[in-house]
């Protein structure tokens, strides 16, 4: 050969990964500094902040369950129309036409199950270790925030199937919004798009459940986990003694 | 500044044009926010919408025997011919918006959700209901009998044929 074939050494691969193996402390930094997505990581962890014990992987954990839920939600909209009697039938067709349908489907309810366990769970730790106090209250705030989101995504989906299940289910939700004191009636008829449970309900739920909902977790998120590396890290209780034979880090 | 024994300024701050048009500035933003959200609430309350009639021809006095109860399900209304006269009630529980069912046998409404019970008159015998199944107006047009479910009538509300 004339000129030896290279995978990595080669015109199209440089241009579009700008360092060198990650082999070099600079090359370590750059793999994470010059890119896009993992550049929100600081380019150094404390070491403390990454053990199981002390955030259980929870936060990671719940952003996991949302990308999962994003892409089998979005596989899962290309079978499904958001209309009476589509939406049922669709349904039926994702459970036994469609390869995968079953998996997908399945995956999805699964990830949102598990997706509200994870949040709950996130906040108790964050709660029993005291990661809210300053300053790191507002993040707190904003993860109650995303809380909201995360049950009102469980309480739109779950009328999108067109079952019994949805219906009765969204019926009792409803009911409930509409026993607010002076404005109760009117919230219950901005959420059905009238006064029955039809149509209007069904494609109001899928553009929250699919789009506003989705954009507005993206956003709190971003922000989320800008603030957690703003405010200096996972927080870490203060190291009770020195190790021996080294000096003392703060 | 001058300050009084609780840090309350003592003389009046002049206000500066750049506050003025600034104060100007920010009222004319929560205006344009307020008409903003005023607006999108407009939007997404619908005007027209495609739903079952509120009124409910029911048929000639006749056609419902005294002591019968009939069910209508699609508009959700019970229709009975009662001692003292016609009454319609709404058959949607009023626990948390089941919808109950008539069972002749047992001379009672039932709801299947979780289990409250009614009289034919709607008055609660059982279960978690906290008030009893509201009448709806009943009314008789031309020699027929027409139910409005969007109307509420008081609880002793009885049409007398």
């Amino acid at each position: 050969m004339a000129r030896s074939f290279s995978l990595t050494n080669n015109r199209v691969f440089r241009s579009v990964v700008r360092h060198g193996m990650p082999d070099t402390n600079r090359n370590r930094s750059l793999a994470v500094f010059s890119n896009f997505f993992l550049h929100i990581h600081p380019v150094k962890v404390r070491l403390r902040a990454m053990a199981f014990r002390q955030t259980f992987y929870l936060g990671g954990l719940s952003a996991a369950a949302f990308f999962i839920l994003t892409v089998t939600g979005v596989l899962l909209m290309f079978y499904y129309r958001p209309a009476v009697p589509h939406a049922y039938n669709d349904m039926k067709d994702l459970e036994f036409v469609v390869a995968s349908g079953v998996f997908l489907r399945n995956l999805h309810r699964w990830s949102a199950h598990a997706m509200v366990a994870l949040v709950f769970l996130h906040m108790v730790r964050v709660f029993f270790a005291g990661a809210y106090r300053p300053p790191r209250e507002f993040n707190w705030v904003i993860g109650v925030g995303l809380l909201l989101i995360t049950l009102l995504l469980s309480f739109t989906g779950y009328l999108l199937p067109w079952d019994q299940l949805a219906y009765w289910a969204i019926t009792v939700g409803t009911n409930m919004a509409q026993s607010v004191p002076f404005i109760g009636p009117d919230i219950k008829f901005l959420m059905l798009g009238g006064n029955e449970i039809g149509e209007p309900t069904l494609i109001r739920f899928y553009v929250l459940h699919c789009v506003v909902l989705p954009l507005t977790a993206i956003l709190l998120v971003s922000v989320h986990i800008w603030r957690v590396r703003k405010d200096g890290g996972i927080y870490l209780p203060p190291k009770r003694h020195a190790p021996v034979g080294r000096k003392e880090e703060s | 500044m001058l300050v009084d024994d609780l840090g309350m300024p003592l003389t009046h701050e002049e206000i500066t044009r750049r506050k003025a048009l600034g104060m100007a500035g920010a009222g004319a933003l929560c205006v344009a926010c307020t008409g903003t959200m005023i607006t999108a609430v407009r939007y997404l309350s619908p005007n027209v919408l495609y739903e079952t009639s509120s009124r409910l021809k029911v048929g000639a006095p006749s056609s419902i025997a005294p002591g019968s109860v009939v069910t209508f399900p699609r508009e959700k209304v019970f229709v009975v011919h009662a001692t003292e006269g016609f009454i319609a009630l709404s058959a949607t529980c009023t626990h948390l918006g089941c919808m109950t069912r008539y069972e002749a046998d047992r001379a009672r409404i039932f709801c299947p959700c979780h289990g409250s019970q009614f009289s034919p008159e709607g008055t609660v015998l059982a279960g978690p209901a906290p008030t009893p199944l509201p009448r709806l107006e009943i009314a008789l047009e031309s020699g027929l009998l027409i139910v409005d479910t969007k109307k509420l009538v008081d609880p002793d509300f009885v049409l007398r044929v």
